[in-house]
Order: structure tokens, then C-alpha cells, then sequence
């Protein structure tokens, strides 16, 4: 079985439309797994049942029983992240604040404060109109935590993948650099990075590929909007020689990037030309990587 | 005060509108920007201007000191994010799941749990062009970006008057690391684009603000690409939108190239009017 994630360090650069796209060429043969979770938009495309959803829970918040809290700021004292204020004379944690490392919990004298489990999100295991198996998730507001909830995601894809007998597990990522990123290239094969010939796009490249160096994961390369800027395009085809990432294709700016989203389709349902052909061919190429 | 440019969306223009407005504002009064998007921060490549200070960023650890433990297992038991372990007479520490709540060291009976000092960042403040530029930059392999975007708000704090207009690159999202980013703004503008990508994030970070009380108000880039359907969203839910910046490939190619736009797009110039009138109204009215 093989994991591919899909990530490009800066956001807007294609990512979940060209993941959407691969997703719907493996058709049956693949698990599809939405590891955006803080802005899922896999399932705008895909148009999953939602039908198996499950509360997901991880870390705790504290909370403070005022007819037990004797008013002594102990425990706003001790915490680190200025989650605990007087209001109206009594202390109360702030839930976006608490980070529910339980140490106030610990010190209080009077045992005011318990810890409660804390409801991050809910993840769902789809049927797809395409055929194939959707793992996505929907996180809190504001929740902490979301590196847990990829990793989530993707031990649950990787479940129905070795139940089902599929051979290709297609991971969209998330933007950035930080947890959920780490969360999501942890057991990968191959990571398929989506970048754009732009200032901000090569630097997040780069420090995005940084990252993947660490975990000595074999890389690929999509060049999204190649023609907005060639001279741009050939410094980070250079970049791909230096460090021996696969260069796959090359995409055009096209508007059909956003028609074939407005209508709920993959490019390669809506576009019948090139950039249909070019996706194909990437995706017969990353396959044999 | 203190404005927040956000999105659920990733790649929606914040940074875009971020660079522009600043340096549009300060061709008339000292402006501060500051990129909160520590793991990826990218208005730099659009600010031209000298830097005047640097100073790494750090976060405290334990470290465990093996002649004063007495492998009571207390660490282990208190430590909520299983940063710590036992393995038979070894302390194991695993800074990378620490959240320095403080409570193994503060809670260890014989002190043998000190927090030291853990890179985690750099903040460089850059000055040229009456703006100051702050930008912190999260260590490749550093999870957490949450405690560099707090002390990179510590510092503007203390740098700069309450009344200093400062405009934040938010990151992109709605968990922890936005919430920090835009949890002291009295003014967010929230940046989207007219697809359904774009109205499915902004939902999203519609609702964050809500939760997090916040005055907002939308930003669409891209206009006239993808449907209506944000407008609409915008039109029901009395949410004001303060600007509409044109879908233009030129703009995306300048972008590119890391130059500012509106100097060379009279219309992105109205636009960042627009938006300038939002920020006054708010200003002299007093936030909420």
C-alpha cells in the first residue's frame, strides 16, 4: 500500500483541486483522505453521504465549580496561557485560552477544578459519488489539536485501505509548515507538492521541502500557473534539479481551475483538453514513482 | 488599533492585501505590519526595507537533571501531552509534545525538572518608508506556532502605542494558531474568494469570529471569477463586505514578482479606499 500526500507549504495554489482531480482518476482503486481538516474543501467536489460520523475527542479543558472556589488565584497564577480571569469576582477558565494541561486542576487546594474532555471535531467515513471511500473531518472552532484529528483521518484511511484491499491512499494536506503538516507526512510514500512561480510560492517550496527532507520522503513537483511568471517557473525547476524532486508537469493559469469547482466538478470531469490530458498523464506518472 | 487580515482559505490574498494597505497607509502616517504567519511568512518578500533588529525566540522545556531526581514518577503522572516518560531509571522528555505548562518542573518535589531555553524562531524588525515591518519565523520542524505568534504580539505591545494603527498577516485556517493571531484585534477583515472553495471556508472563519466576538467585516479577491454566491451569503448574514478586488491576471503576475499592485491598478487603489473608510469609521467611532 502506498500514501501519497499531497502539500504546498503557501495555500491557494491548486492543491485540493488537483488532489480532487487524482482522487477521481484512482476512482475505485484509492482511499481519499481530506487532511485539510481546518478548512476541508475535498467534499465540495466529491460529494460524500457523511453517513459514518464519529465525535472526536482529544485533550481537555478545565473547568471551575465557583461553589467550591475559594477566590485564592492560585491557579490563575500558575498558568501559562492567561486562560484564567476574574470576572464579576469569579474566576472563570477561558475554553479558546486552556490549553487543558491540567495543572491548575492539580494545585487548586479546594479541588474547584476538574478537566473535561474536550470535543475537537467529528470525522466521517464517506461513500463518494465517484465510487471510492472518503475519510474527512470537520474540526471545532478554534480547536486545538488538529495534528491529532489528521492523524485520525489518516490511521482510519489506512484501516479501510488494508480491509478493503486497495493499493493507494491519496492524502490532501494542509497548508503550512506546523503540526497538522507533521501529523500528515508521517508514514507517507511520496509527497506530491503543488507550487506556483511566485516569490511567496517558491519560498514556502522550499521551507516546505525542508520539512520533508526530515522525514527522507521521496518528492514530486506540480507547477501550478507556470506561465504567470517562466522566469520564476525555471528558478524552481532549478530548485527541483538541485534537490532531485521529480518534476511532473507543468499547469497553465486557467479559469477552468474555478468553473469546474462553481459547478462541483474535477477539472478532468469538466475540462476536455489539455489540462485534462496533462492531469492524466501526471497521475499515470506519480503512480510509477 | 489593531486590524487582523484572515481567511479559512488558504492562498485567498491575504498577504496581497496585507502589503498593499499598509504601504498604502503609510504613504500618509506611520504604519506597523506584523506576519503572524509564522510557518509561512511571506510579506517580507513585498516590504522593501531596512532591518534594524533581530532577536531569536525561544520556549521552555524541561530538562531533566539526573543526580537530584529521585524517579518518583511525579513528572510522568502530571504531564497531560505524555511529554514525559519513565523508562525504568531514565527521564525522558519529548519537548516536541510539550506545551511548558510548567507543571512537571514546578511540580517535581526535588527541583530536578528546570525549564531551559528552547529555539524555537526568529522576530526581525525591519523600519524604511514610514513602516515598520515585524515579521517571526517558526524553525523548520517546530510544531507549535501558537507561542511565537503570543510573543510576537508581546513585542508589539511593548513597542508601540495603543493607538498605533497595526495591521496582522493572519495565518490561514480557523484552529489555534488564527485564533491567537486575531484574538487582540479590534478590526478583523476577513479575505475571500468567490468560489466555493472560498464561501465554504469563509463560513468558517464567520463563524470563529463570531465565537470569538469579534467586529469583521469581508474582503473579496478574485471578484469576478467563480459565482455570486458569497455576495449573497455576505447580503443574508448582514455581514459588510468592504471591498471588491478585480480578478485580473495581471495582478497575479505582478504578485508574482513580489511588487505591491494598487500603484499600477487605479481600481485595487478604490478598492484599498474603501476599505481605508471601513478602518476610519471603526477608528474614530471607537471599536467594539
Amino acid at each position: 500500500m502506498k500514501e501519497i500526500v499531497v502539500i504546498s507549504g503557501k495555500g491557494g495554489t491548486g492543491k485540493t483541486s488537483i488532489t480532487a482531480s487524482f482522487a477521481h482518476l484512482g476512482g475505485k482503486e484509492v482511499v481519499v483522505a481530506d487532511c485539510d481538516v481546518d478548512a476541508a474543501d475535498m467534499h465540495l467536489l466529491m460529494q460524500p453521504d457523511f453517513k459514518n460520523a464519529e465525535d472526536f475527542y482529544s485533550g481537555e479543558v478545565a473547568n471551575i465549580n465557583p461553589d467550591e472556589c475559594i477566590s485564592c488565584g492560585l491557579c490563575r497564577e500558575i498558568c501559562r496561557f492567561n486562560a484564567i480571569s476574574v470576572i464579576k469576582d469569579q474566576y472563570v477558565v477561558n475554553n479558546l485560552s486552556c490549553e487543558g494541561c491540567g495543572y491548575c486542576a492539580r494545585v487548586c487546594p479546594t479541588k474547584a477544578i476538574t478537566n473535561e474532555s474536550l470535543n475537537v471535531g467529528q470525522r466521517f467515513v464517506s461513500a463518494t459519488r465517484i465510487g471510492n471511500t472518503l475519510v474527512h473531518a470537520k474540526l471545532g472552532i478554534g480547536a486545538d489539536n488538529s495534528g491529532k484529528l489528521v492523524a485520525k483521518v489518516k490511521s482510519d484511511a489506512k484501516k479501510i485501505a488494508l480491509e478493503s484491499g486497495k493499493k493507494i491512499i491519496i492524502v490532501d494536506g494542509s497548508p503550512g509548515i506546523g503540526c497538522p503538516v507533521v501529523s500528515s507526512l508521517s508514514g507517507a510514500h511520496l509527497v506530491v507538492l503543488v507550487t506556483e512561480p511566485s516569490v511567496s510560492g517558491l519560498h514556502d517550496l522550499k521551507r516546505v521541502y525542508e520539512l520533508v527532507k526530515k522525514f527522507k520522503i521521496k518528492a514530486a513537483c506540480i507547477i501550478n500557473k507556470h506561465d504567470i511568471n517562466p522566469e520564476m517557473t525555471q528558478s524552481i525547476k532549478e530548485f527541483l534539479m538541485e534537490e532531485n524532486i521529480t518534476h511532473i508537469a507543468d499547469l497553465p493559469y486557467e479559469e477552468n481551475f474555478t468553473k469546474a469547482m462553481t459547478v462541483g466538478q474535477t477539472i478532468v470531469e469538466y475540462d476536455q483538453d489539455s489540462l485534462r490530458t496533462t492531469l492524466i498523464e501526471s497521475w499515470e506518472a506519480i503512480k510509477k514513482i | 488599533m489593531k486590524i487582523a487580515i484572515a481567511s479559512g482559505k488558504g492562498g485567498t490574498g491575504k498577504t496581497t492585501l496585507s502589503v498593499n494597505l499598509a504601504s498604502y497607509l503609510a504613504e500618509k502616517e506611520e504604519m506597523v505590519l506584523v506576519d503572524l504567519d509564522v510557518e509561512e511568512p511571506n510579506s517580507g518578500l513585498f516590504v522593501k526595507s531596512r532591518l534594524i533588529y533581530e532577536e531569536d525566540k525561544f520556549t521552555m522545556k524541561p530538562e531533566w537533571v539526573e543526580n537530584d531526581c529521585t524517579l518518583c514518577g511525579n513528572c510522568q503522572k502530571v504531564c497531560n501531552f505524555h511529554a514525559i516518560i519513565q523508562l525504568g531509571t531514565q527521564i525522558m522528555v519529548f519537548p516536541e509534545l510539550c506545551h511548558s505548562c510548567y507543571a512537571c518542573s514546578e511540580l517535581c518535589p526535588t527541583s530536578a525538572l528546570p525549564m531551559k531555553k528552547n529555539k524555537m524562531g526568529k522576530l526581525r524588525h525591519y523600519h524604511g518608508n514610514n513602516l515598520s515591518f515585524i515579521e517571526s519565523r517558526l524553525g523548520i520542524g517546530q510544531e507549535q506556532a501558537v507561542p511565537l505568534i503570543a510573543q510576537t504580539q508581546e513585542y508589539i505591545n511593548h513597542h508601540f502605542d495603543s493607538d498605533q494603527l497595526v495591521i496582522f498577516d493572519a495565518p490561514p485556517g480557523t484552529s489555534c494558531p488564527v485564533i491567537e493571531a486575531t484574538k487582540d484585534a479590534d478590526f478583523v477583515i476577513l479575505v475571500t474568494e468567490p468560489t466555493p472553495f472560498g464561501l465554504h471556508d469563509l463560513k468558517l472563519a464567520v463563524e470563529t469570529m463570531k465565537a470569538l466576538k469579534k467586529d469583521f467585516g469581508v474582503v473579496v479577491n478574485r471578484f469576478g471569477i467563480g459565482n455570486e454566491e458569497v455576495l449573497e451569503y455576505c447580503a443574508q448574514n448582514d455581514i459588510a463586505v468592504l471591498a471588491k478586488i478585480p480578478n485580473d491576471k495581471r495582478i497575479a503576475e505582478r504578485y508574482s514578482r513580489g511588487e505591491l499592485i494598487y500603484k499600477h491598478h487605479p481600481e485595487v487603489e478604490k478598492q484599498l479606499g474603501y476599505i481605508v473608510q471601513a478602518i476610519s469609521l471603526r477608528r474614530n467611532g471607537g471599536s467594539k
